[in-house]
């Protein structure tokens, strides 16, 4: 009986998102997308004489540059010029939150891909070619690629930063269970299809435009500025889209940028500086790998009743965003559970790789690893399933996260109870039960994965932005905002907040390119809160302009502007058609001189943290789930498919359903592929060995999950997020952790004498190995 | 002068024709909607199709073009993203992808849109499975492919299964625009002559050369030989096959009786890169590679093929595949030599016939291992067999001695646990990116097994093999 009941609820909620799917609004940009039509960087026209340029890179991890000779490559003809250090008017400096990373090595190379050099050439092929005949003489110096290698020689970033809530040590005393174990979770390869890349062009008075494929135009703007040691008015940057972006684009498209203005600065001419792919993977940084340790315990009823960590994050050889990533890799240590004694702590360390840099869920998922690792191994230990750990310490309404926000409107029970029912879990765990009882060579495992996700920029002052909103005579209007699109859609979001506050066709409405012009000083796009910021304030901007329309409008129909509304282009007087029309109301405010451009700024209200004492309330709102995975394993091979999963998210009430929808797939695939076939390897000197797409797998068609249901949670979302609608870029990524466990289980299914091991991705490598392990 | 139809417009070109396709279109002719993702043909952005004239009659292809030179485009229609828009309307694959919410960051998406649309123009039978192979090279950072999936589901249903499709009612329904009906005729009015060759590098499908050396193959000169048929085509006489070395892939795929004879052969053949390379890739070229782990050497290696080599002379010299390579990357063959054939004899009734390959990604990846079999096998004892594995040697090896001693065994569980013995003193895996030596010789071991308990399910399993190993 309730297998029926619950299926029919299944049903209805999946004819319910079908419904939502074919009404709701598509990616704006999907027309151009799929004729070609979308420009990205690589795609403006260039001006005439435009120059072309490839970075010089060090061919050696750590070592003293003893000498360079140039002097081939600059005869090579068709080569302009080529530049180094030597060349910066400004700073040699393109740190953002410390300065401690060169433009252009000096002196010392700090990782294998550092640029050296910038090969200026009338094509990129002579570029190329020209690079090739650079020698270069470097004396080696020892190379760190472990965070446990740097903790050891004391090579850090910045100082460790640690959380605490409760007293851990003398918790542990309580505990009826204690376990502790390592953990290792790799890297990963951003794998924006569209690689970096800039095209600077010179303006009059020794101004420089630029065109970059950034989520962070004014640290393009900022560190271009530094580097040719003038002031920002004098640069210009514009972004129109990105061919994806996933975090590697928030810091790490600056470089190329900086190059291309550095060259502009001196040649007076246009260059273009795009990465190829295996300048792009050699280059720049990726996801952290961490190595982390823990130690949890449980009471006899399976609550957590402490838990410490200790993170070594691989920074690679410089800052970068590290730092905050770390901070958030605390923040989010717990997940979804509630322990009232914890101890966490973080160590940036400092290693010869390329710096490593957000990527989608920023230090969050390396965190959340670790727990539900803990968690594992415990429920190994104790002989319990870990799905029953996981749902007896679930988040609740009141509880205290160890950084000392209060939780509000949880909903991790509610997303976790409706997945167990909507999905009826307690037969899928029987169906892979009853299935390993009767296969050998194919074993099932099934994994639960809930999430919490906090959305705001942990660094208080960064959450804000602008809006800039024209409504032009003919009644069309342009809206420009500080955020960049690049596939998450937000543009789309920011359109309908403006049809929605007008009630006018989004055919009347563009949204313009980012440009550090219209609307300056700008957070990056990030932390998945672009549409949050933006949107709100898009939204007073709109409302603004709103308010004045109404005033024109009540005074040509002699009513209270209180009385007044817009209805689908046309003027409502106590919800009565008038005849004024939108285009008519337009006129008549241009002609009574009342302004019909806003510009309006939002900063996140509520939000606070300080660092000093580790407290505070950083995010707006938190984002929850539950995922359900089932996997079955190859044991003859040691390959794996993904049967299903089953999620049930928060997406507060979503306002575009499709678009939200598209976050959760892709994110999730993302997340899969991280603890799964994306295996980032360097040599122990170093080299990047993982340095092509023939070497580093991300998931295709066929490895992606045979089934995937997202159902939407019954919630009232949040007055932080935009129209209640949360945000949702990030969030979902950290579901594919379950992938791991899944997979994990199958194989204990088929081995017994296997010894848990938590070390991701779980390669068909480690899985065979783990399958035969003795 | 390289002469060819792009779109709807004839090129005449005296660029060098090492060039590759992708920088022509691109930069050359500025139709920016093909995309550069990886230069390697494994991203499948900057996809486009090529359609060949045979009999009147117009077969369209798709590939990579980032991977293809300029002067294989000779005699051709290359159809580029912009190719297949409708003016001021979406096509029938377009409608498809924005539909379902298939596109995000839109960087990948021109390549699926043409895909799908070499998908309706190909002459396969249209149905999902066939759609999701057409689009197999694709790939998508953004989705997570469920809304891609659905997108094809769409495509398919608008093709309504029928198996060929003629450009009027592709037009009628929106797939193509209207200029593809001209498209024979012009290709005929073009009557492209031969290109003058230029000494240089041999070059059929160019898909490994252009990963590995592009800009020597640019600066240098090429000699393109994909055009060339007296090297290609299959053929089958006296239970004897024979196969031009620049014969594709997709061509064994598409083999009607080949198929018939190796029931499994898509199977195998769906392991091998993705539809894009398959539409490229020679069997010649696959060979001369060398690479330890290629699949086709690996497959043709079990079948115990006999290659034909021509010289400059015009004279040929037959010699066992397993007898051509003599290190790594170094082979059998002197200056001015080429492949021509490789020739197998067919499987009969008594023949069993198994290829295994894993990699970290199932598709469109390069093994860790690959192995391939032969066995003839009457009355339970094994008259003749041939192993091949590779990815643990120097070479694409062919198992001497494995193979020796299974000739004359009974089939039984303990004959394949000893031969294993015989097969793990026969490699000498190294440790790389694609796995440690250690994984790959468990690998080896699990894939020998593979063969055995897929060919022969009924006498052997896994948990035997497992047991007494």
């Amino acid at each position: 009986m309730h297998k029926n009941k619950s299926n029919s609820e299944l049903d209805t909620k999946q004819d319910a998102v079908l419904t939502a799917l074919k009404q709701s609004i598509k990616n704006l940009d999907s027309y151009t997308h799929v004729r070609g039509e979308s420009l990205y960087v690589d795609d403006v026209n260039i001006r005439q004489g435009t120059f072309h340029a490839v970075v010089f890179d060090s061919p050696k991890a750590h070592g003293k540059i003893k000498n360079i000779d140039f002097s081939k490559a600059k005869a090579l003809e068709g080569v302009e010029r080529i530049f180094t250090y030597k060349d910066i008017p400004g700073k040699n400096e393109i740190g953002g939150i410390i300065a401690d990373e060169p433009l252009f090595a000096e002196h010392e190379v700090h990782f294998w891909g550092m640029p050296i050099a910038l090969i200026v050439a009338k094509t990129e092929f002579i570029a190329r070619k020209a690079r090739e005949l650079i020698e270069i003489e470097i004396e080696e110096l020892s190379v760190i690629t472990t965070a446990k290698e740097a903790k050891a020689k004391g090579s850090f970033i910045n100082a460790p930063r640690s959380f605490s809530l409760g007293d851990s040590k003398k918790a542990f005393k309580d505990c009826e269970y204690i376990f502790e174990g390592e953990t290792f979770s790799n890297g990963q390869e951003h794998l924006y299809i569209e690689a970096q890349g800039a095209y600077a062009e010179p303006l009059e008075n020794g101004n420089i435009k630029i065109t970059s494929s950034t989520q962070g135009p004014t640290a393009v703007q900022k560190t271009v500025a530094r580097v040719l040691g003038l002031a920002m008015h004098k640069i210009e940057v514009d972004v129109t889209r990105l061919g994806g972006g996933f975090g590697g684009k928030e810091d790490q498209a600056t470089p190329w940028a900086v190059m291309a203005a550095l060259a502009t600065y001196h040649l007076n001419q246009s260059v273009k500086l795009i990465l190829n792919r295996h300048d792009d993977l050699r280059m720049t940084g990726k996801r952290h790998p961490y190595e982390s340790t823990y130690k949890i315990g449980l009471t006899k009823d399976l609550k957590i009743l402490a838990y410490e960590a200790e993170f070594l994050q691989n920074s690679g050889a410089a800052a970068d965003l590290s730092p905050a990533i770390a901070e958030r890799t605390l923040f989010h240590a717990t997940n979804s559970y509630f322990v009232p004694n914890v101890t966490t702590t973080v160590l940036s360390c400092k290693t010869n790789l390329p710096p490593n840099t957000a990527f989608r869920g920023f230090g969050g998922p390396q965190g959340m690893f670790v727990i539900e690792s803990a968690i594992a191994n415990a429920a190994h230990g104790i002989g319990v399933n870990p799905r029953q750990i996981q749902e007896a310490n679930l988040l609740d309404e009141n509880d205290t996260f160890s950084y000392g926000q209060i939780a509000k409107k949880v909903e991790a029970k509610n997303s976790w109870n409706s997945a167990k029912e909507i999905y009826n879990s307690d037969s899928l765990q029987r169906e892979v039960e009853e299935f390993n009882k009767n296969n050998n060579a194919f074993k099932k495992g099934l994994a639960f994965m809930p999430i919490t996700f906090g959305i705001s920029f942990t660094n208080t002052p960064m959450n804000h932005a602008r809006a800039l909103v024209h409504i032009y005579l003919d009644g069309s209007v342009g809206i420009s905002t500080a955020a960049v699109e690049m596939g998450q859609g937000v543009n789309t979001k920011i359109m309908q907040i403006a049809a929605d506050v007008f009630s006018i066709p989004i055919s009347k409405i563009k949204i313009e390119t980012t440009n550090t012009t219209r609307v300056a000083n700008t957070s990056p796009s990030a932390a998945s809160s672009t549409a949050d910021l933006n949107g709100k304030a898009t939204l007073m901007a709109c409302n603004s302009l709103l308010d004045r329309l109404k005033i024109v409008a009540s005074e040509d129909l002699h009513s209270s502007e209180k009385n007044i509304s817009l209805k689908d282009e046309y003027v409502y007087v106590n919800g009565k058609k008038t005849e004024l029309s939108w285009t008519e109301l337009i006129s008549k405010t241009m002609l009574k001189r009342v302004a019909l451009t806003e510009n309006a700024h939002y900063a996140t209200p509520e939000i606070h943290f300080d660092k000093t004492k580790e407290k505070g309330h950083p995010f707006a709102y938190h984002v929850y789930g539950t995922a359900i995975i089932t996997t079955t394993v190859d044991c003859t091979r040691g390959t794996y498919e993904f049967d299903s999963v089953k999620i049930v998210h928060d997406y507060g009430k979503s306002m575009s359903k499709g678009i939200d929808l598209g976050q959760v797939e892709g994110a999730l695939a993302q997340g899969i592929g991280w603890m799964t076939m994306e295996e980032i390897a360097y040599n122990d000197e170093g080299k990047l060995l993982s340095n092509a797409l023939s070497t580093y797998k991300i998931p295709d068609i066929f490895s992606i999950p045979k089934e995937v249901e997202v159902i939407p949670l019954d919630t009232e979302g949040h007055e932080l997020a935009i129209l209640k609608s949360k945000a949702v870029g990030e969030p979902p990524l950290m579901y594919g952790i379950g992938a791991y466990f899944a997979i994990q289980n199958a194989i204990k299914a088929f081995n017994p004498n296997y010894n848990l091991k938590f070390h991701a991705p779980m390669t068909p490598e480690k899985v065979l190995m783990s399958l035969y392990s003795k | 002068m390289i002469t060819f139809i792009l779109n709807n417009k004839t090129i005449k070109t005296s660029e060098h024709s090492g060039i590759t396709l992708l920088d022509f279109i691109r930069y050359e002719q500025r139709l920016t909607g093909t995309k550069i993702g990886c230069r390697e043909g494994d991203c499948g952005a900057c996809t486009v199709l090529v359609g060949t004239l045979r009999n009147k009659i117009i077969e369209y292809q798709s590939i990579t073009s980032c991977i293809s030179p300029l002067g294989n485009a000779h005699g051709k229609h290359i159809v580029t993203v912009e190719g297949t828009n409708l003016k001021n309307k979406l096509n029938t694959a377009q409608e498809a992808m924005k539909a379902n919410y298939a596109t995000q960051c839109g960087f990948c998406t021109p390549g699926f849109v043409v895909s799908l649309t070499g998908f309706a123009l190909s002459n396969s039978e249209k149905n999902y499975n066939n759609a999701l192979d057409a689009i197999s090279g694709n790939i998508c950072r953004c989705t997570g492919y469920k809304s891609i999936e659905k997108a094809a589901h769409q495509v398919v249903e608008k093709l309504q299964n029928k198996k060929v499709t003629s450009f009027k009612r592709l037009i009628d329904n929106r797939f193509i625009p209207e200029y593809f009906e001209s498209i024979p005729q012009q290709l005929e009015a073009i009557q492209t002559k031969e290109l003058n060759q230029p000494k240089g590098k041999i070059v059929s499908g160019g898909t490994d050369l252009y990963v590995q050396q592009a800009d020597n193959l640019i600066d240098n000169g090429v000699h393109l030989i994909a055009d060339k048929d007296y090297l290609k085509g299959i053929s089958i006489k006296n239970k004897t096959c024979t196969i031009g070395s620049n014969a594709t892939v997709t061509d064994l795929w598409n083999h009607v009786e080949l198929n018939q004879l190796l029931p499994n052969l898509r199977k195998h053949l769906k392991l091998v890169s993705s539809e894009q390379i398959r539409n490229m890739a020679s069997f010649g070229g696959n060979l001369v590679n060398a690479s330890p782990i290629g699949d086709m050497t690996i497959f043709f290696l079990a079948l115990n093929s006999e290659i034909t080599i021509t010289n400059l002379e015009d004279k040929e010299r037959r010699i066992a595949l397993k007898n051509f390579y003599q290190g790594y990357k170094t082979y059998d063959l002197k200056d001015g030599e080429l492949i021509t054939n490789i020739i197998f004899n067919l499987p009969t009734n008594d023949t069993y016939f198994n290829f295994e390959k894993v990699c970290k990604r199932t598709h469109l990846d390069i093994a860790s291992v690959n192995s391939g079999i032969y066995l003839s096998v009457e009355n339970e004892t094994i008259l003749e067999a041939h192993v091949s594995i590779g990815g643990v040697a120097a070479i694409p090896k062919y198992l001497q001695e494995t193979s020796a001693f299974l000739k004359g065994k009974l089939l039984t569980t303990q004959t394949i646990i000893d031969a294993n013995q015989i097969l793990q003193k026969e490699i000498a895996p190294i440790s790389d990116v694609r796995g440690s030596s250690d994984y790959k010789r468990l690998l080896a071991r699990q894939l020998f097994f593979a063969h055995f308990t897929e060919l022969f399910p009924k006498q052997c399993n896994l948990n035997d093999f497992v047991q007494h190993a």
